[in-house]
Order: C-alpha cells, then sequence, then structure tokens
C-alpha cells in the first residue's frame, strides 16, 4: 500500500493503494468515478479510456503509480454538463445502443480532436480502432466526430 | 417496495391506487435515469397519482412512465413508454421514464429477448395508455358535469368545447385515480398517432454521454464486498481440491470457498442453463485485490463423468445427459461430419424429392458450416446481491428475469415474494444475459456471507464460460428441370448440441417447390449453448441464402429475379398449408431492396450480392456492395429493406438495424470460438476476433416499409440474412464461394 495524490477532473485526490493497481480499479473502486469501464483488463477494447495530460489512454494497463503529477481527465470530468461538443455530437446523433463502450468512444474521440482538430475518414477510423462497440454503432460514431469538428471549428 | 407489493396483486393490473409522496422520485435515482436535470427534480410534485402500474401522474402535470422490460441496448426503455405517452396523449417532452423493477403481480412479460418486446407491448402498452386517459376524461366529466364524449384531449390538457373547460391532467390525477376502471377502451388508429413513428432519443442519452452509474458493474452500497469466481478451465472438468493459503493471505482477501449453485436433483426451466454447478469463490474489498488473490489459487480439477439433470421445457420434462468427455473442435467436426451422412429426422416432406433428384436435369448439393460463437457483450458477467433471512435483494443484467426466480427461490430457501430484482441497464444482452446463472452465484455468496456481494466475472471468465452459440452444418440440395425450375430441395441440418432446423422446416422456400425435405440431427455435448441473437435463424438465414445464390446462378437467372419466381409460385400454388411466411410481404422487401440499390445497374470495380430472409415475423432483403482493397473485402454500403410492420422509433429501429448489419458481418468475417481438450482456445479480445470501426461498412441505408401491421421484431431479423449478402458478394469478387464460417479466417491469405 502507498499513497497517492491524483489529480483528477480539476480536483486533488489521495488514494492509499497497492502501487500497481490499475488506474481503472482505482477510479473506479475507489473513488466512484465508475463512467469508466472495465471491457476486457488487457488494453484491447478502449471501454477503460481517460486522458492523461491530453492523451488518450487505457486505464486498464495504467498502474496507478506511473501517474505522478500528470492530470486525469475521465468522463466524469470532460465537461461540467455534458456539453463536450462531441458529448454533444453524440446526442444529436443517438449513437448509444447499449452504452457500454460510448464512455470509451467519446474520451478517445475528444483527444483525437485535440490533436487533429479535422482528421480524415482513415484518420478518424484508425484513432478509433482500438475502441470496440459490441452494439456496433461505429457508423454513428463516425458522423458524430465529424458533427464535432464541424460544431468546434465555428465556436 | 415490499408493502407496496404486498397490497398489490394480478388483478389489480389495472386497477386505481394512489401512491402519494414527492420524494419517491428520488429514491428511484439510481437506476432511474430519467430525463429530469437537477432543476426539474426541484420542481417535482408533491404527489404522485397512481393511474396504473404504467402511469404516475404528479399534481403539477408531470408524467412519469414506467418501462417495463429489461434495456440491453435495443432502446425499449423510450421506445415502450412512446406507446404509453401516445395513448395518454401527452407531450412527450413532458414526460419522465424509469425503469420498472421485476414485478409480475404489475407488469406482464417483462423479457428482452426474441425481438418481441414491442410485438408484444403494442396492445398492452397503449391500452394502459388509452385507459389513464379515459379516467382523467371521466374525472373532468365528473368535475364539470359535462358529457365525457364532449371532452377532449391533446398534450396533456383536458378541454370542453361548449363550457370552454380546460384542466391539466395534474388537476385531475387525484379524482382520477378514484374512478373504476373500464373493461374497454379504444385505441387509436394507426394514421392518427403523433408519438408513435417519430423519431424520439433515448431518454438515457445524457447519462450515457456523462458516464453516469447505470450498469450493474457500476452499483455500489455500503459494506459491499466483490466477488470473483474460478470456474474451471474445460468443458468437462469440475473442482476436485482447492488450496487457497495463497489467496488468503493476499492484501484486502476476506475469504475463499466453493459455492454450488444447483443441488443435483433441481428440475431446471430452459434457462436454468449453467455450465458449472460448482465454482471456486475469492470475496475481498476491491475488485483488483481479488483479481490478484483469484490468481494465487491452486485448484485441482477432475474429469465429470456422465451426468444427468432434469429439464422441464416446452416438451414436458426430460431427462438431459451431459456427456463426459474433454471435446475438441477437431473431434465435433468428424462426428459432425459422420452424423451428416446419416439419415436424419425428417421435419416435413412434400412429394417425392428422392426420385425427382434421381432424374432431374440439373443437381447442386453444397455442404455449409459454421463455428460456436461467444456473445462478448461488452459488459461482462456480473450481479449484485444481498441475502438476508428473511429476503433477496439483486440487482442485474438479465433479459428474463422471470424464469431465473425458480433456481433462485429453490436454492434459497425463499419464497418467490421475499427476492426482489431490479433491473438493470445491460452493456449488452444478445441472448447470453437471458440466462440467470449469474444472479445465483451472486445470491449464493451473498446468503453464504450475509452481506452485500457483487459478483464480478473477468473477461476471461465471461468469454470462457459457454452459453454458446451453437456449432451447425448443414447440407443443401436442388434439382432443376430443362427450364431451369426449381423442382426439388432438400435441407438436412444438424448441430452440437441443437439443430438449427426444429422450428424453421416450414419456411420458405418450402411452399415454393413440389419435392421437399428437411431433416435435422443432433449431437450431445457438455458444452453449453444458449440464444445468440436470432437464434438458428443466424445460421439457416446464413447458409440458405448462400445456397440459392448458387442455385440461381446454376439456373442462369438474376438471384433476385429467381427468389421472385419462387415466392410468385408460394403465393399463387402453395404447396402445403403449414408454410409460415407471407410470401408478398417477402417478395415486398426484396422489390425495395432492388429498387433502393439500383440492383440491376452494375458499377465497375462493385461486387455485390443480395440475401432475404424471414425470421421473428419480419422481412428483410439486403444487398452488400463490396470491394477488395490490398486483397481485403471492404464493404462500400448495404442496402437493407424492411417489412416489420408500423416502425415505432424509426432512428432507434435503424440504429438497431445498422448494429444487426455490423455485427452479422462481423460474425461472418472473425466470429469463432474453438476447443482444445475442453479448453475455449480464445478467452479475450486479443485472440477473439470483434469487428472494429475500420472493418464496419462506410455506409448502409435501411428502408422500412409503409406498412400498419402490428409491430414485429428488429433486433434480430437484420442478422442472418447479412451473412449471406456478404457471401455472395464475396464469391463476385473472389470466384470463391464461402462454404465455412467465418470466411476470413479459413483463409488465411485474404487477410
Ligand atoms: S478495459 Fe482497458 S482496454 Fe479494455
Ligand atoms: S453501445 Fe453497446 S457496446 Fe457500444
Amino acid at each position: 500500500m502507498a499513497t497517492f495524490s491524483l489529480k483528477i477532473n480539476g480536483k486533488t485526490q489521495q488514494v492509499d493503494v497497492d502501487p500497481a493497481t490499475p488506474m481503472l480499479w482505482v477510479l473506479r473502486d475507489h473513488l466512484n468515478l465508475v463512467g469508466t469501464k472495465y471491457g476486457c483488463g488487457i488494453a484491447q477494447c478502449g471501454a477503460c479510456t481517460i486522458h492523461l495530460g491530453e492523451v488518450a489512454v487505457r486505464s486498464c494497463q495504467l498502474p496507478v503509480s506511473a501517474i505522478g503529477e500528470q492530470a486525469i481527465t475521465t468522463i466524469e470530468g470532460l465537461s461540467p454538463d455534458g456539453d463536450h461538443p462531441v458529448q454533444r455530437a453524440w446526442l444529436e446523433h443517438d449513437v448509444a445502443q447499449c452504452g457500454y463502450c460510448q464512455a470509451g468512444q467519446i474520451m478517445n474521440a475528444a483527444a483525437l480532436l485535440k490533436s487533429n482538430p479535422n482528421p480524415t475518414d482513415a484518420e478518424i477510423e484508425s484513432a478509433m480502432n482500438g475502441n470496440i462497440c459490441r452494439c456496433a454503432t461505429y457508423l454513428r460514431i463516425k458522423v458524430a466526430i465529424k458533427t464535432a469538428v464541424k460544431s468546434t471549428a465555428k465556436s | 417496495m415490499d408493502t407496496i407489493k404486498k397490497r398489490i396483486n394480478r388483478r389489480d393490473f389495472l386497477k386505481v391506487s394512489a401512491l402519494a409522496g414527492g420524494g419517491m422520485m428520488l429514491s428511484f435515482s439510481w437506476l432511474a435515469g430519467c430525463k429530469s436535470t437537477s432543476e426539474e427534480v426541484s420542481n417535482l410534485p408533491k404527489a404522485w397519482f397512481e393511474l396504473n402500474s404504467y402511469i404516475k401522474i404528479g399534481d403539477n402535470g408531470m408524467v412519469t412512465l414506467m418501462s417495463p422490460n429489461p434495456e440491453f441496448g435495443s432502446n425499449v426503455k423510450t421506445s415502450l413508454p412512446m406507446l404509453l405517452a401516445e395513448e395518454l396523449d401527452v407531450d412527450w417532452k413532458n414526460v419522465m421514464v424509469e425503469q420498472a423493477d421485476f414485478f409480475p403481480e404489475r407488469y406482464d412479460r417483462q423479457f428482452t429477448g426474441g425481438s418481441l418486446a414491442m410485438q408484444m407491448a403494442w396492445k398492452p402498452l397503449r391500452t394502459a395508455g388509452a385507459t389513464a386517459r379515459h379516467l382523467l376524461i371521466q374525472a373532468a366529466a365528473q368535475t364539470w358535469k359535462v358529457p365525457a364524449d364532449e371532452i377532449t384531449t391533446k398534450d396533456g390538457i383536458l378541454h370542453h368545447k361548449g363550457s370552454g373547460k380546460e384542466a391539466g391532467y395534474g388537476e385531475l390525477a387525484s379524482q382520477a385515480a378514484k374512478i373504476e376502471v373500464p373493461k374497454e377502451v379504444s385505441l387509436k388508429k394507426v394514421g392518427d398517432f403523433k408519438i408513435i413513428g417519430n423519431s424520439e432519443r433515448n431518454v438515457e442519452g445524457l447519462n450515457i454521454v456523462t458516464g453516469k452509474p447505470l450498469f450493474t458493474l457500476d452499483y455500489k452500497q455500503e459494506a459491499m464486498l466483490i466477488a470473483m469466481i474460478a470456474h474451471p478451465p474445460a468443458f468437462g472438468l469440475k473442482v476436485k481440491a482447492v488450496e487457497d493459503s495463497a489467496a488468503r493471505a493476499m492484501p484486502g482477501i476476506k475469504d475463499v470457498f466453493v459455492i454450488k449453485t444447483l443441488a443435483d436433483d433441481y428440475e431446471r426451466n430452459g434457462f436454468d442453463t449453467t455450465s458449472f454447478t460448482e465454482m471456486v469463490v475469492v470475496v475481498g474489498n476491491t475488485t483488483w485485490e481479488v483479481m490478484n488473490a483469484k490468481k494465487a489459487l491452486k485448484v485441482e480439477w477432475e474429469k465429470i463423468a456422465d451426468t444427468t439433470i432434469a429439464v422441464s421445457g416446452r416438451g414436458g420434462k426430460q431427462t438431459v445427459t451431459i456427456p463426459a468427455g474433454l471435446e475438441s473442435t477437431e473431434g465435433h467436426k468428424v462426428k459432425m461430419a459422420e452424423m451428416a451422412k446419416k439419415t436424419g429426422k425428417v421435419l416435413r416432406k412434400d412429394g417425392n424429392p428422392e426420385s425427382v433428384f434421381k432424374t432431374a436435369e440439373k443437381v447442386i448439393e453444397r455442404t455449409y458450416t459454421a463455428p460456436f460463437l461467444a456473445h462478448n457483450c461488452m459488459e461482462p458477467v456480473n450481479s449484485f446481491a444481498h441475502v438476508t433471512k428473511e429476503n433477496a435483494e439483486i440487482i442485474a443484467p438479465i433479459q428474463a428475469p422471470e424464469s431465473i426466480m425458480q433456481a433462485l427461490a429453490a436454492r434459497l430457501g425463499l419464497p418467490k415474494e421475499k427476492i426482489h430484482i431490479k433491473l438493470a441497464r445491460m452493456g449488452g444482452g444478445f441472448g447470453q444475459r437471458a440466462y440467470g446463472h449469474h444472479l445465483v452465484e451472486a445470491a449464493v455468496i451473498s446468503q453464504k456471507l450475509n452481506a452485500p456481494v457483487k459478483l464480478v466475472y473477468t473477461r476471461e471468465d465471461d468469454m470462457t464460460y459457454g452459453i454458446y452459440r451453437p456449432m451447425y452444418t448443414a447440407t443443401y440440395k436442388a434439382a432443376l428441370d430443362e427450364n431451369n425450375n426449381m423442382i426439388a430441395y432438400q435441407v438436412k441440418a444438424g448441430g452440437i448440441p441443437e439443430s438449427p432446423l426444429g422450428y424453421s422446416q416450414n419456411r420458405f422456400p418450402a411452399g415454393a417447390v413440389d419435392h421437399y425435405l428437411a431433416e435435422e440431427w443432433m449431437l450431445n455435448s457438455n458444452i453449453t449453448i444458449g440464444a445468440f441473437r436470432a437464434p438458428r435463424s443466424n445460421f439457416l438465414g446464413a447458409v440458405e441464402q448462400s445456397f440459392l445464390d448458387e442455385v440461381a446462378e446454376l439456373a442462369g437467372k438474376d438471384p433476385i429475379d429467381f427468389r421472385l419466381e419462387l415466392l410468385e409460385r408460394a403465393q399463387n400454388k402453395p404447396v402445403g398449408e403449414l408454410n409460415d411466411y407471407d410470401p408478398e410481404r417477402y417478395a415486398g422487401v426484396l422489390k425495395l431492396v432492388r429498387d433502393k440499390s439500383d440492383w440491376k445497374q452494375a458499377k465497375n470495380g462493385i461486387h455485390r450480392g443480395v440475401s432475404a430472409y424471414f425470421c421473428h415475423n419480419t422481412y428483410v432483403a439486403q444487398v452488400i456492395n463490396l470491394t477488395m482493397q490490398e486483397n481485403k473485402p471492404l464493404v462500400e454500403k448495404v442496402y437493407a429493406a424492411v417489412d416489420c410492420g408500423v416502425v415505432v422509433n424509426p432512428d432507434a429501429a435503424t440504429n438497431m438495424g445498422e448494429g444487426g448489419i455490423i455485427d452479422g458481418i462481423g460474425n461472418a468475417l472473425y466470429g469463432e470460438m474453438t476447443f482444445q481438450e475442453g479448453v475455449p482456445q480464445k478467452n479475450n479480445f486479443h485472440n477473439y476476433r470483434m469487428i472494429r470501426h475500420s472493418e464496419a461498412p462506410k455506409a448502409i441505408e435501411i428502408h422500412f416499409v409503409k406498412s400498419e401491421a402490428d409491430p414485429t421484431g428488429l433486433g434480430e431479423p437484420l442478422f442472418p440474412p447479412i451473412f449471406a449478402a456478404l457471401a455472395n458478394a464475396l464469391y463476385k469478387a473472389t470466384g470463391q464461394r464461402e462454404y465455412t464460417q467465418p470466411f476470413l479466417q479459413s483463409k488465411k491469405p485474404l487477410v
């Protein structure tokens, strides 16, 4: 056990856990941030995607001891009221079916647009390829990302 | 909830009872996921009046509609309440939706599966809405002292033209709640719908995109422990001995023990499918700690002997043998090939196919196989349970709560009324979540510990647990006469451990051909199976429609024209009386997809395949446009024509249709579970290939036939035929027919 001070969604929080604990379980079990999902635990499905700084990472393979000073953003902290352009686009296109994968999809898409504000179709596909949607909402995800691109460009 | 439960019995289904209390909404908030913002919550009514099980109206006019069925992503939580709102005549914007708990005394048929939710709810839920509206009108008539039939409603407002009186539903709700429920009410005509037929967004949308706790896996309560299981690593094994000292010594671990979930003499129902009744359980404080301790377990496994279990089902009580042995996919293939050579059980026979095959001008015979498939719902199996001496509280992803009640009651020693199941949103279901073994496991663990417990499967536990789509094979044979008319058709199909054909022998092309034979066989296994999106049809539709493509080619006919000819025959001069499809509606979707896809217009570099299938009472025809890019197939576009009667929520219906199509393409190309000595050979997404973004079709167009017929299924019917449309397009691209699923696993160079 060791104490870690983590900057999450703009707040600093302390946790006392085994240093090897993946951020996924620190968020879900210790900090009550359950929007980040467990899908595979081996960095293959993207359900657990969060932002480390501005980069999308798989929290299931990220030990808490590796975070240090870096700021973490989870789906709960992406925007105050669900009004991030990506979230709004998701609502506009009513993307979700079961919804389980969508936090991971949204976090990945938001990071993509941050680093590449106007991605091509091929760039969207390759950036999103690590996020499985078992309900197969892939087409809507792509359309929603394009809508988010437009609304970000306007604002 | 217990007090309410006792007061209300089934006969009170539509009986009026007034439930008061503004705090009620708040107490539902965990799984409620209503559309309310915090601002709206502070505007909650002071009293709610329940007009029936589905409808509560607040004194301020706020309307709460209960969604009875479990939600696994087909959007029933939005679409079913739309039926209530339509007949109640309220503005959808002013409605809040709550997920009902499993509560058979109050709700009929709380089951999501078989593409039946909308079909079964269509009349009852509209009736519940119309009944509540009737009560409000009566209340207004009494209060205003005017004839009821002069009162009109619009968007939650009652109006009497003669006197100019007007009131919101909220003002008359308390009065309405005292009025006797009518025996009959009339329902709106299809043309008069205002909500049904409009696309309403998912009521849970905002909660989903903001990461709110919606799923069982997200649930937490004071003093709750985490449990994980170690089930046998292979089918055909059971627990022999457990060495748990290392696991017990690990941080955060509370206990390690073996549970037995079902007694050996327990008579199972059809949904009590359980791969392993004995498993090792590790309990601790947090998921990560328990996961680690589980790895430190040393379990010795031993082979099972042949075992018999009693199962009651459609055909009465049966004794089923679970055979001993460690099975392998190679062995399965050999045995299936042997079975396919023997005569099967005849399910339907018309004319004299044997003799026609001997003398026909052209005969074609082809054999198709498909592997076991794992469901791989994104949310792994899990369940919360808190069992005390008096009662059991369960929260779980479960499609068929009613079906697991018997096992829970028997195993826990509690009467059914003392077992309360909350229906959490499911992170996918696809048939697998119809089987509630995880509820029993969680409840048994909780009962033993006398503590609230959340049972969590790892992805590996989930993927290797079983309840797979069965492995199937089918041999088709067709005969053409000198004019290239199909005069005989024969199918012999079987599987491990069930045949795909049992309920489908009267489907097309039965009825369209004079000489017809359908036979089936099955091979027993200890690998468990269960419903998987469009059970059985997901194989039959795939292979029959590939076969017909080949028959059409042999006949020198366009594959759509060929099918239309047969359907015309079935329409004008059907063979037999048991044919279970409507040839006109079947032809209708084929014609629609032909028009929408510009089928007759060949395009350079585009390879096209067509397919059509009828299952879950819905007719679907699909066309795929395919290109080959660096030797890999790329689906450019899919056109689908669908006849499912009235489309209640069109955009959501389209979403589900897209899902069915992409899921089908994914499983056709990659889906496969294999076994070696009983061990499932894939256990996570690194080796079980799922379709991903870049492999999804570039575009999908879904066209619904405009219809006033009662709605039919939608979650499943778009899934089976797409396998064949893809196979037929691939043939155009590669010159090779696809006989073995998954198409890309068997042909390495294509990948
Ligand atoms: S749970 Fe982390 S990638 Fe799947
Ligand atoms: S919406 Fe169900 S897994 Fe993506």
